[in-house]
């Protein structure tokens, strides 16, 4: 299992180095320019969101085809709550909540009255966009409020970067020493401190890399929705690897029957997985109308198939049981840099699309391919 | 000229091989009948004769009035002239009788169906079997019983030269069964050969003419129904081998730790007809309890309804170390000390794409690891230490469940179920499919947790197994206990009786 997943992440960061080559190539050499890829994080900080929360969906099984329209409608209620004279912190709670309310309400209609997923979220597709255009009455509302802007469009400054590289690299380095520690204290074998460290190196300069780029773009340093969007995709690694809850989604996904028989209520962890894409997906509608300024009646349309894409490019299986937040944060910037990249080239509208959709249909079928033969 | 020869057929399967050299004669106008235990080869030996198990995938020949055959599907056994009525049906019940007959090989011109002529051909069918179907009517319309028939006619609209017919009255009534003989008794005056499998050895005497025993993948023997009785078939069926590879018993028999009174347990979709009727038994601790019966008898159903892991309805009581104890969910069983090592491990016990140690840790997640957060090298060490008691052939635990042998599986399922750290554990079907090493030390770990003061319920269609584990064991029939014997009281012979409902 561990080998088999890292095999794929290298195969899959080789393949995003070859994209990003191919396109600073064509781009003329703009591809790779701190401002580009700082662009390129923001641009991708909605999609990796929603991914995360995605991701969890899918490996337990199933799929949600409504997070673009609920992205729409929690702009919407954000927009009008902020134009009513509610304040900021109101706007965001409220968002947040319609999103978990959504959620809970199509979990429930999936696990306890067995619709299937596909149909319920399908409905809520129709019915939340619908909802979205009677709430804004067909408008574009702008959003005035300043702070509530900085949520999508702030930098956090370069040395706040610096501190939190600093602060990520401490914990790298504290959690290979943990791992080292634990396989002695359980009689696993020695404990192997230079072998954990090495393995450490890769993320370490990952993110050294990550913070020096963000802080040479005009000494902005880390885009707020990027920052949110690392944060959730931590806490998405962590619940997914380090907790019960996650190893029932595997498991759920993996086996139902199996799965409760073994005493797992499947109900209530697939209701939950659900009410918490739809925090997610509050968290990314926020983002989303700070980044435009304003919530429109087609906000987030089709993003559902982006997290939906970015999941199964990065390895996760449609019937469940299999993926990772990882590969599903790879995917969502794999994605995010076609689009970037085909922009930037200046490819037409329709051929972006007509290369996206292939791309998704490539990448899949060269995954088949790869496991039949192993 | 035999109008079916089947010479040396072998057939494996990972780990067992279930047909070994098995050869079988059919003649022209023959009622041949099939006996056997679960599992000793009958299913397996007439999915080779259809083509499930294509050729290539077998050893042995298959000679269709002299003429040898391969198969590849079940479309060229059909074209050979050999139509098998499965256990289970196999008609569409939306469509209509006519529809379903004529399914594949719909009459037609110009790929436009001639209906006209399908529901004439139907119903001139059908009259010839004296059936009074209408063949517009649909499939899910008509009793179970009348599907069957509708099956038999579906059958012969292909000119079968070889009906096989497998447990074909399980789902019939009475008047239905009798119908069904009448149209047997039909076609082998004009000359159809037939194969025939139940465990009801009342059906299998009346019109066979030759019965061929299987045991163990092994013909023990053909006979002329004429030379056998009842009581030496099951002879045959059951052979005389208990012992050897099962371990002296040396468990002390405790307190009550579970009993049943008038369990009762309904389908979800039959809320008036039990599967389970009245069945009432108690299992001690350090007593392995075994409950004998054939397929479809409401073993399965009995330990899932106490396991709280039943859809349907479930009345009567079950008491746990004495105390009342109602079931809402396989959770709640597991909290009261319950585990249940499910049959068919891949549909129910293991995730196969997952670790060895994500399985085993499963059910006991969260004391092996704790209530939110994983602890996942206690997990680590749980795993390996269950692996090396229970001599699990992995390098470790972290190779993936799919890749692991029949036996090896069916260990890290009872492995999972020993995490919790159950008090009463209930086994079904521990050792199906899987090889005798494995099995001995399947057996050996059941007596070594009996002797740990465990109550154990085994269930097993391998006669031999019940017998050579148990301490005393219970025989359910249709839903009703028709037998107990103690370990010194048990024969195979009486055993069977009581699960054929010959008691």
């Amino acid at each position: 299992m561990v080998s088999g997943i890292s095999v794929r992440a290298y195969a899959m960061i080789g393949v995003l180095a070859l994209i990003w080559v191919f396109f600073h190539w064509l781009t003329d050499l703009i591809f790779l320019t701190p401002r580009n890829l700082s662009n390129l994080m923001t641009q991708m900080s909605v999609t990796g969101i929603l991914a995360v929360g995605m991701l969890m969906v899918i490996v337990s099984g199933n799929i949600d085809l409504s997070v673009g329209s609920v992205l729409g409608f929690a702009g919407g209620v954000a927009a009008i709550a902020l134009s009513s004279g509610y304040g900021l912190p109101v706007a965001i709670a409220l968002a947040v909540l319609v999103c978990v309310g959504i959620g809970l309400i199509q979990g429930s209609l999936t696990a306890y009255v067995n619709i299937p997923a596909f149909i319920v979220t399908l409905g809520g597709l129709l019915a939340w966009r619908g909802a979205t255009k009677w709430l804004l009455g067909s408008n574009t509302i702008p959003i005035s409020d300043d702070a509530f802007k900085m949520i999508g469009q702030s930098y956090i400054g370069p040395a706040a970067g610096i501190v939190l590289g600093l602060v990520a690299i401490g914990l790298v380095i504290l959690m290979a020493i943990r791992r080292a520690r634990s396989l002695k204290q359980y009689g696993l074998g020695d404990a192997n401190y230079v072998a954990e460290i090495l393995k450490a190196v890769i993320p370490i300069g990952a993110i050294i890399a990550f913070i020096l780029v963000m802080n040479a773009f005009e000494e902005k340093g880390v885009p707020v929705p990027v920052l949110i969007f690392v944060a959730v995709a931590l806490a998405g690694a962590f619940l997914t690897t380090s907790t019960t809850f996650g190893r029932y989604l595997y498991a759920i996904g993996g086996n139902a029957e199996a799965a409760r028989l073994s005493g797992i209520n499947n109900k209530k962890n697939v209701v939950a997985v659900y009410a918490l894409l739809g925090a997610l997906t509050g968290i990314a509608a926020l983002i989303f109308a700070a980044r435009v300024g304003s919530s429109t009646p087609d906000a987030g349309t089709l993003k559902e198939l982006d997290a939906i894409a970015a999941c199964v490019i990065g390895g996760a299986s449609l019937v469940g049981g299999r993926g990772t937040i990882f590969g599903a944060c790879l995917g969502a910037l794999i994605m995010a840099s076609l689009d970037n990249g085909m922009s930037l080239y200046g490819l037409r509208d329709y051929l972006q699309d007509i290369v996206k959709g292939s791309i998704l249909v490539a990448a899949v079928g060269l995954d088949m391919f790869g496991r039949k033969q192993s | 000229m035999p109008l079916l020869e089947m010479r040396n057929i072998v057939k494996e399967f990972p780990g067992v091989r279930a047909l070994d050299g098995v050869s079988f004669r059919l003649e022209q106008g023959e009622f041949h009948a099939l006996a056997g235990e679960n599992g000793a080869g009958k299913s397996t030996l007439m999915k080779v004769l259809s083509g499930v198990h294509s050729a290539g995938t077998f050893d042995g020949e298959i000679l269709i009035e002299d003429e040898p055959r391969r198969f590849s599907g079940v479309r060229d056994s059909e074209d050979a002239g050999i139509a098998i009525i499965f256990q289970e049906l196999s008609l569409v019940k939306e469509l209509t009788v006519g529809e379903n007959i004529f399914l594949g090989r719909e009459p037609s011109r110009f790929g436009v169906i001639d209906w006209s002529q399908l529901y004439h051909r139907a119903a001139e069918l059908l009259t010839d079997l004296h059936l009074t179907i209408d063949p517009r009517a649909t499939v899910g319309s008509l009793g179970i019983g009348v599907q069957q028939l509708v099956e038999i006619a579906k059958a012969l609209s292909k000119n079968a030269k070889i009906l096989v017919l497998d447990e074909p009255t399980a789902a019939l009534a009475e008047g239905e069964v009798e119908t069904l003989f009448t149209i047997l008794g039909k076609l082998k005056s004009r000359g159809v050969g037939m194969i025939y499998i139940s465990h009801k050895l009342d059906e299998v005497f009346r019109m066979s003419d030759f019965i061929t025993v299987l045991r163990d993948g092994r013909t023990v023997g053909t006979y002329r129904a004429s030379d056998l009785t009842k009581d030496k078939t099951i002879a045959a069926m059951v052979g005389r081998e208990v012992g050897e590879i099962f371990p002296t018993p040396d468990h002390d028999i405790g307190d009550v730790a579970l009993s049943v009174t008038s369990l009762r347990v309904f389908p979800f979709d039959r809320p008036n007809d039990p599967i389970v009727k009245d069945v009432s038994f108690s299992v001690r601790r350090g007593e392995i309890v075994g409950i004998a019966g054939l397929m479809g008898a409401g073993r399965s159903e009995l330990l899932s309804a106490i396991f709280g892991a039943w859809r349907g309805k479930v009345s009567g009581e079950i008491e746990v170390d004495g105390e009342r104890f109602r079931p809402g969910s396989p959770a709640d069983a597991i909290r009261r000390g319950l585990g249940f090592v499910t049959e068919d491990r891949k549909r129910y016990g293991l995730i196969l794409e997952q670790t060895i140690r994500d399985n085993m840790t499963l059910a006991g997640l969260d004391h092996l690891s704790g209530s939110f957060l994983t602890n996942q090298s206690r997990e680590n060490v749980a795993a390996s230490g269950m692996m090396t008691q229970l001599r699990v052939k992995a390098n470790t635990p972290f190779t993936v469940a799919e890749t692991l042998s029949g036996g090896n599986q069916q260990k890290v399922v009872l492995g999972k179920w020993l995490l919790t750290r159950p008090k009463i554990l209930f086994l079904d079907e521990p050792t199906r499919g899987i090889d005798v090493g494995a099995k001995q030390e399947i057996y050996a770990e059941i007596n070594r947790l009996a002797k740990e003061g465990l109550a154990i319920v085994l269930v097993s269609s391998e006669l031999s197994e019940v017998i050579g584990l148990s301490d005393r064991i219970i025989v359910l029939y249709e839903g009703r206990v028709t037998g107990e014997f103690s370990r010194s009281e048990a024969t195979p012979e009486k055993v069977m009786a009581a699960a054929t409902g010959n008691h």
